[in-house]
């Protein structure tokens, strides 16, 4: 296990070059503003996806409201770059702390909670983040912040991207990782074997809202304008969506997820006055026939367990 | 003094509102399990349904109130067969999404044939006022009708719950569903009769409310089904009075948060309730409080 | 040298007593038993001496690295200072492989940090590699290491007793607690678990508390038995003490 080993060595040569194949491709203009514009949709839903996944595929607590840790990020890179003029640099790093910061100050009182209840509570803080931005003349009300600078670009989507599937793959493949999947499973075992469940609930918590902070950031800095509504129940749901139809317990799954529900909507967007009745459709029949999502708890790996590259599906 | 007696009768009508669809989510809850996203979507069907009944054909307000009841029930008993019959081995989480896209059908399949525009009810109870003890404050007839006919409908629950055998069969359920199936109760009848009664206490909530505040739309039952849930489970949910208690409760705060100039924070008071209640008693205020056994 | 001292133990669920005035005192490197009618407060006693519940009153005093009681802790803390348990119903980590199981039971011997993990520092895989090694070790001594990557739920039940076991015992505790291990199994299982309880033991230094029914195993392991009736104990001593003890005999068999 060489940090230079083969494998990683691989891995760092694709990653890198699927970003300056696609980046030559923005420049030459194949790809255009419209598929540009969807990249950076499903970008941040990757991240928000794994975030969630993180809190409820791997730790197995129910969540309602991510997409208020979103919000707080948007708005607070949007006050830091719009209002206050700061480099986007700054702006996600406070969406980042911003959003992580509500995640333990909602987690902490909250994770006592079990199942359909905490559910039912983080929609409910969701919902009260949302009237309180609602209500807010400074950041807009109702009308919304405006005049966010664009500062998201490809560069910024596919660090966060591959920064987010990185750090979440580590982790969940560490102690600390196995500590939450074993809450998931059987909590008073993982608390007789010394798990603190406690701090681990808050901590993926954190880490699930850290990173939606950081896709909220990306959001705002692409759309220039961020409204209270754009981060409500709908789009928790649609987190959530992704979460358990790419599979709950793979990163993989999450990708998997975000794209193709991405590329659904996308569709969907041909019939607008039937697009919410068939995705409803479309959700209901996911939910009938892969209630295990696409991936189950599998993920794509490029390398056997040899290190040979073959990109098959193996559980972990 | 006017203000506060004005505000509590407009609180206790509220209230009935958000008890009635309390009841169904608290019923259906109980038996199965799931938060029955779909249940405020019921309700807005129910105001609609009686909307035509009474511009379109002119009937009155009881014929009215007890159509929209049956036609609720029916489509109640109908989503749990299709929709949520498949999902009953299935994870939570996957019933719970199952719920909320049966939600997003009602909601947008609504609008898809009636459009998304606001309609407004005809006026079918006499309008006639009420002045309190001398006071200021007033009662509109129709408080009156929604309060008698809230209180007729609870009364009637309350004898099928506990004096008919169905309503035994409910609760044996609520109370362990293998051990009841492993004595004859008849499962899915049992859970069809749920529904059909939390529905159609849903849809004569549509119809009180559309003669009540006059105006509705599609996506008018996504708030109160949220309320009505969170009354539910500040009552305690699969308890019955409790959802009674929670659904008046969360009335009387709201109205008396609007008055006190709160009325853009009225829904984020609901909420905080919520989660307050949760933190100090996680199983409601009349839940009975059980741990998981070691 | 005493480990565990029990004074005064009391708990009420509820105004329903499920143990009360349990005194008592277990002696290093011992076998004790816990045996008693079901409902006589065995297990709520093994919940209170791995701080799943908190005493009504009384305390419980461990004398392990340094001297803690289990009225203010959770369990997990109980962990960290030398004291694990298996259940009664067993709580394995179902979706889990058996690897992983015991690797969570080693879970606070782990010191990396989460920064750590995250990054891959150098030291992840130092501590990564070391615990799978100890686990392996593990795993081969209970005859479990073909079974490594089995998902837990698809082991045979004596088998998933026994992974229960090892993942205790991967967190390194100094007083192992089990609660009914011969549950479900036949005579030949059982008499090989009676062995392997013992091994333990002496391999590991231990201290173990055991509930159990089987009283052929009871007699043969234990050192020193506790009966425990209606909540309250009812008797101690040695195995040849219990069998001959009248109220013993009468709580077990009934009597006029």
């Amino acid at each position: 296990m060489k940090i230079l080993g083969k494998k990683n060595i691989i891995t760092l040569i694709i990653i890198l070059s699927v970003y300056l194949v696609v980046g030559l491709l923005m420049n030459i203009g194949i790809i255009d503003s419209y598929i540009q514009l969807n990249m950076v949709l499903i970008g941040v839903n990757i991240i928000l996806a794994i975030g969630l996944n993180l809190i409820t595929g791997f730790t197995g607590q129910f969540s309602l409201g991510h997409a208020a840790f979103m919000s707080i990020g948007a708005y607070a890179s949007g006050i830091a770059t719009a209002k206050l003029g700061q480099p986007f640099i700054v702006g996600i790093i406070a969406a980042a702390l911003c959003a992580a910061a509500a995640g333990i100050l909602i987690g902490i009182p909250t994770l006592r909670l079990k199942g359909d209840y905490l559910a039912i509570a983080t929609l409910g803080f969701a919902e009260i983040v949302k009237i309180i931005g609602l209500n807010n003349s400074y950041i807009g009300g109702a009308i919304g912040l405006n005049d966010i600078p664009q500062y998201t670009n490809w560069t910024w989507l596919y660090i966060s991207v591959v920064g987010t599937i990185m750090l979440a793959y580590n982790f969940v493949n560490s102690y600390h990782g196995r500590a939450c999947i074993s809450i998931r499973e059987d909590e008073i075992a993982a608390e007789a074997m010394g798990v603190n469940t406690t701090y681990y609930k808050i901590l993926v918590f954190t880490i699930g809202a850290f990173l939606a902070g950081i896709a909220g950031a990306l959001y705002a800095n692409y759309f220039f304008f961020i409204k209270p509504d754009t981060f409500g129940f709908m789009k928790s749901v649609d987190i959530l969506v992704i979460v358990v139809f790419g599979g709950m317990g793979s990163i993989t799954g999450s990708i998997v997820g975000a794209v193709v529900l991405s590329i659904i909507t996308i569709f969907l967007q041909g019939v607008p006055e039937l697009r919410m009745v068939i995705y409803a459709v479309v959700l209901f029949l996911i939910m009938v026939y892969r209630p295990q999502g696409i991936m189950g708890d599998k993920e794509f790996k490029l390398f056997n367990k040899e290190g040979v590259l073959d990109g098959n599906v193996s559980s972990k | 003094m006017e203000q506060i007696i004005q505000q509590m009768v407009n609180g206790v009508s509220l209230g009935s509102i958000y008890a009635l669809i309390a009841l169904g989510y608290t019923m259906v809850y109980g038996i199965i399990k799931l938060i029955n996203f779909a249940h405020g979507d019921i309700y807005m069907v129910g105001a609609y349904i009686g909307f035509f009944l009474t511009t379109y054909l002119s009937i009155g307000f009881f014929p009215a109130l007890i159509l929209s009841m049956i036609i609720c029930s029916l489509l109640g008993v109908i989503i749990e067969k299709v929709a949520y019959k498949p999902m009953r081995n299935s994870t939570r989480i996957a019933a719970l999404i199952t719920a909320i896209s049966v939600s997003l059908f009602l909601q947008y399949g609504m609008m898809y044939f009636v459009g998304p525009e606001t309609r407004t009810y005809p006026n079918i109870l006499p309008n006639s006022q009420i002045k309190l003890f001398g006071t200021e404050a007033v009662i509109d007839i129709k408080n009156i009708y929604i309060l008698v006919v809230t209180i007729v409908l609870m009364v009637l629950l309350q004898y099928v719950i506990y004096r008919t055998k169905t309503g035994k069969a409910m609760r044996a359920v609520a109370l362990d569903r293998d051990a009841s199936e492993l004595m004859g109760i008849d499962m899915n009848k049992t859970i069809s009769y749920t529904f059909a009664i939390g529905s159609a206490l849903a849809g004569a909530a549509g119809v009180l409310v559309g003669t009540y505040y006059n105006t509705i739309n599609p996506l008018m039952g996504a708030v109160p089904g949220l309320k009505a849930f969170i009354a539910a489970v500040i009552g305690g949910i699969g308890y019955i009075p409790g959802a009674v208690f929670g659904g008046f409760f969360l009335g009387i705060t709201e109205t008396t948060v609007s008055a006190f100039g709160g009325s853009l924070y009225k829904d984020a008071v609901a909420f905080a309730i919520l989660i307050v209640v949760l933190l100090v008693r996680p199983n409601g205020i009349f839940g009975s409080n059980t741990k998981e056994k070691v | 040298m005493e480990m565990l001292v029990v004074n005064n133990l009391y708990k009420s669920f509820g105004g329903v007593k499920a143990v009360s005035n349990i005194n008592m005192k277990i002696e290093e490197g011992q076998i004790v038993g816990l045996i008693g009618p079901n409902g006589a407060g065995k297990t709520t006693f093994f919940n209170l001496l791995t701080g799943i519940y908190s005493p009504s009153s009384g305390d419980i005093v461990y004398k392990l690295n340094q001297e803690v009681s289990s009225c203010n802790f959770k369990p997990s803390k109980m962990v960290k200072y030398g004291v694990a348990r298996t259940f009664q119903n067993i709580r394995l980590f179902k979706d889990m492989t058996v690897l992983d199981n015991v690797l969570i039971g080693y879970h606070n011997n782990f010191k990396y940090n989460l920064f750590t993990s995250l990054f891959r520092f150098p030291s992840f895989f130092k501590h990564e590699e070391s615990a799978y090694n100890e686990v392996i070790d593990l795993l081969k001594e209970f005859n479990l290491y073909d079974k490594k990557d089995v998902l837990a739920k698809n082991l045979p039940y004596g088998e998933q007793r026994k992974v229960e076991i090892a993942r205790a015992l991967a967190s390194k505790p100094k007083l192992l607690l089990l609660d009914e291990p011969a549950a479900g199994m036949n005579p030949n299982e059982t008499r090989e678990l009676t062995e392997l309880i013992k091994w333990i033991r002496d391999e590991f230094e231990l201290t173990v508390i055991l509930i159990e029914h089987d009283m052929s195993l009871v007699m043969d392991l234990c050192d020193d038995i506790f009966v425990f009736n209606y909540g309250t104990l009812l008797a101690k001593g040695t195995p040849e003490q219990i069998q001959h003890n009248p109220k013993v005999i009468k709580a077990y068999l009934g009597g006029e």
